[in-house]
């Protein structure tokens, strides 16, 4: 029974990852593309296609965070430390890109906000996924706790990740301007989503070809019989996001791009998914072992159970009262 | 080299990065319930002012709330990076209350944020006001949460340490209304609104004394001294209760703040001002009234009140510290009540909007519940060591295994990004501030013409935002 809660309590964690990946990723992604759209008010039109939901997409890191300590406390304690550069690097990054929603439209020099909403989102987007790149290569525990030094983090896979994921979160944010924008911005994110689309699918190419090489495990799962039956599909599936995404690219409709990128974020994720599993912290700590006692995973399993529904729908009642192309006189600024 | 280390720079990063969080909350809870007052009456009443005012601290809320969130993400995760140990133990107890606070409050808060903020137009003046309600709802949800997590450090119970240290819960009932809960959920919810009557106050006393006839300030000025003469003696109420939850509970925690280093078993004196020396275990000039101590505490006249000494010296809070800032904040307390007994005693001689030197008083006190929520932070929280769970677990055994090039290096970071970043919005927000309310005609022309429910989206008058 207690594997089980376990198990479930790891589902919940992924699923805010997952949940904060592809929805802050779209916002970050605007912020990473922002220099390459032209004007103030287009700008500001591409913030505010985020401005009402990037607060709650950002929520999701914090269930990340906090239901990591929760359910995993002996994983959030080893992570942590070991991330520590990178983490406290996007912690800062996080805070500059934050206050620009508002910032910007208060300050006479919008272009230091608008270089603050950009430089935030790209140095953000770096570190976590550097901070990714690090987890899979593994982290070194020793006694309950990170044995490792300060830039252990540091390799070149892990900046190989950091910029598959810049490139992937661009992809995010100018396929979600494709779908809710019009005129000029709308070209734009069109034309940027034609370099990311392709470079997301390349790096993803790469990382995925690189992993199974870093640890024995990970190569086993996915190249051996019989395993190879099943993880053949996440490539084949991955293909077939590729070709919504181009089909949607040339004659849409405007919400395919955005569809297919997200695909591609779903199924990289189910790919990592089939490389720790049962790991949590590669390459020592399962999921089984670092989880709470029974008594506080039933806590928070039964709280997830209950409100995640009704938060998934309020939160999409939010998304949908600004549904549709953005108006360009919409926004209290 | 100087004599610091990694574990006490740890301590200052986290006492600083929370020092800072705590004040976008504790203004963004009141404004949340005060957005919430003023959306609804606008709805009940239809007068057109309650909306001008909605918009005017709606603004300042999205940006103070804004700082709010991305100071707050910081110490989800400041926990993990130079808290891990502590992480680690506590984690299967503090965790799960931390993520009911997501589940229930901060998922609530942001969800309706964005329809609040930006939405009337496109949802309706009833749906906005209920967003209005959840947004605020949200806020004092995130109270509850994170005030039992941090009530649980002082005063533990319902959990079993297991045999790798973990604090292990058996009854969650018992952890979340641990002892202290109740009555530092009340005090801190108390000092958020207090602390945002304080700064509507300021604002309406600020335009105020440029212009007597600001329908708007009028308004925001009356409802601030309102609540201020409401909240101020009841926070002084509950401010006494929880301190006699303290000295059942924390005992060495209120010798400290009390300046007590001797024990009083026939009846302990109050010490109004002295300076206490820990080396020398003794409050030097010490200022002081006989057995009035021991009748606040025990209520009795002779009742016994310990001091540190009764503690070894490793298991002390430092009372140079904890002394003055508990007096820092009961003395800024009786004169938020000196300020609404004004306010009151002007309202009813009908002098609320002549008294220049009453809104200078209320401009003079605006920010004053920032440095008593945050000298009552001090205190608590410093009157807690050495320990960061009572009783439990040490302060020294909670930290991470990190170097202190580490801990310097982010701590030299948030400092500068803080000051920088928040500085800026600051500065924001006292241009927000600036603007003045009231643009449109006197009130009463407006008010009973239209029902409730039927008023119109609001003319975009652009010269509420400045910056432009």
């Amino acid at each position: 029974m207690e594997l089980d809660l376990a198990f479930i309590g790891a589902g919940v964690i992924a699923f805010a990852v997952l949940a904060y990946v592809v929805l802050d990723g779209f916002d970050l992604g605007v912020g990473i593309l922002f220099p390459a759209i032209e004007g103030e008010t287009n700008r500001g039109l591409a913030m505010n296609t985020v401005a009402p939901v990037w607060d709650g997409n950002e929520t999701w890191l914090i269930m990340g965070g906090g239901g990591l300590l929760a359910v995993f406390p002996l994983a959030y304690a080893v992570v942590m430390p070991a991330l520590y550069v990178p983490l406290i690097v996007m912690l800062l990054a996080l805070i500059f890109r934050g206050v620009a929603f508002e910032f910007r439209w208060r300050s006479r020099r919008k272009r230091i906000w608008d270089l603050s909403f950009f430089g935030g989102s790209l140095v953000a987007t770096f570190a976590q996924g550097v901070a990714l790149g690090a987890l899979v290569q593994g982290i070194a525990v020793e006694d309950r706790a990170y044995a490792g030094g300060h830039w252990d983090w540091l390799t070149a896979f892990s900046l190989l990740t950091g910029m598959a994921l810049v490139v992937g979160y661009t992809l995010l944010g100018s396929t979600w301007l494709v779908m809710k924008a019009g005129g000029y911005l709308h070209e734009r994110a069109r034309q940027i989503a034609w370099v990311a689309g392709p470079g997301t699918l390349a790096l993803i190419g790469i990382v995925s070809l690189v992993t199974p090489f870093l640890n024995p495990r990970y190569f086993e799962r996915w190249f051996e019989m019989p395993n190879v039956l099943f993880t053949v599909w996440v490539p084949a599936l991955l293909l077939v996001a590729a070709w919504v995404f181009v089909r949607g690219m040339r004659t849409g409709p405007d919400w395919w791009p955005f569809a297919a990128s997200l695909a591609m974020f779903v199924l990289s994720f189910i790919g990592l998914g089939i490389s720790f599993y049962p790991y949590i912290v590669p390459p020592d700590l399962t999921i089984a072992e670092t989880a709470a006692p029974e008594s506080s995973l039933a806590f928070v399993l039964i709280g997830v159970l209950l409100l995640v529904p009704l938060i998934l729908a309020y939160t999409g009642y939010a998304y949908w009262v600004f549904r549709g192309k953005i108006d360009p006189e919409s926004g209290y600024h | 080299m100087l004599d610091v280390t990694a574990l006490d720079l740890a301590r200052f990063q986290f006492a600083f990065t929370v020092s800072f969080h705590i004040m976008f909350p504790a203004f963004t809870i009141g404004l949340a319930s005060y957005l919430a007052v003023l959306n609804g009456l606008h709805l009940w009443t239809g007068r057109e002012i309650y909306l001008r005012l909605f918009d005017y601290w709606k603004i300042i809320f999205a940006v103070t709330f804004g700082m709010g969130v991305v100071s707050g993400i910081v110490m989800t995760y400041q926990f993990g990076t130079n808290w891990s140990v502590f992480s680690e133990r506590a984690g299967p107890v503090i965790g799960p209350l931390m993520a009911y606070e997501v589940l229930t409050a901060f998922f609530l808060e942001a969800g309706f944020l964005g329809i609040m903020l930006f939405g009337r137009s496109k949802v309706g003046p009833k749906l906005h006001f209920l967003a209005t309600l959840m947004v605020a709802i949200g806020t004092l949800g995130s109270a509850f949460w994170i005030l039992s997590a941090n009530s649980w450090m002082h005063t533990p119970q319902g959990a079993e340490v297991n045999e790798v240290g973990e604090f292990v819960p058996i009854d969650w009932w018992a952890v979340i209304f641990n002892p202290s809960f109740p009555y530092r959920l009340v005090h801190m919810v108390l000092a958020a609104y207090l602390t945002t009557a304080l700064v509507v106050g300021a604002v309406g006393g600020w335009h105020l004394l440029r212009n007597r006839g600001d329908q708007g300030a009028r308004k925001m000025f009356a409802m601030a001294m309102g609540m201020l003469v409401v909240t101020a003696p009841l926070q002084i109420l509950a401010g006494d209760f929880h301190g006699l939850n303290t000295f059942e509970h924390q005992p060495a925690k209120v010798a400290a703040l009390e300046g007590h280093y001797e024990t009083h078993a026939d009846g302990a004196p109050l010490i109004l001002f002295g300076i206490p020396d820990d080396e020398a275990e003794e409050t030097r000039w010490a200022l002081q009234i006989p057995n009035l101590g021991s009748l606040i505490l025990t209520h009795q006249w002779d009742g016994t009140v310990h001091g540190l000494r009764e503690w070894p010296r490793d298991e002390r809070p430092p009372a140079e510290i904890v002394f003055w800032s508990f007096r820092l904040m009961v003395a800024l307390g009786f004169l938020m009540l000196g300020l609404g007994v004004w306010a009151a005693w002007a309202r009813w001689r009908g002098l609320l909007y002549h008294t220049p030197n009453l809104f200078r008083a209320a401009i003079a006190m605006g920010p004053t519940g920032f440095v008593a929520v945050i000298a009552g932070w001090v205190t608590t929280e410093v009157g807690r060591q050495p320990r960061t769970v009572h009783g439990q677990l040490r302060t020294a055994g909670s930290v991470s295994p990190i170097d202190l090039p580490a801990v310097a290096g982010s701590l030299l970071a948030f400092i500068v990004v803080y000051f920088v970043v928040f500085g800026a919005g600051t500065v924001y927000i006292l241009r927000l501030m600036s603007k003045r309310p009231e643009a449109g005609p006197p009130e009463r022309d407006v008010g009973p013409i239209r029902a409730a429910g039927t008023t119109p989206a609001p003319a975009r008058s652009r010269d509420f935002i400045p910056g432009e």
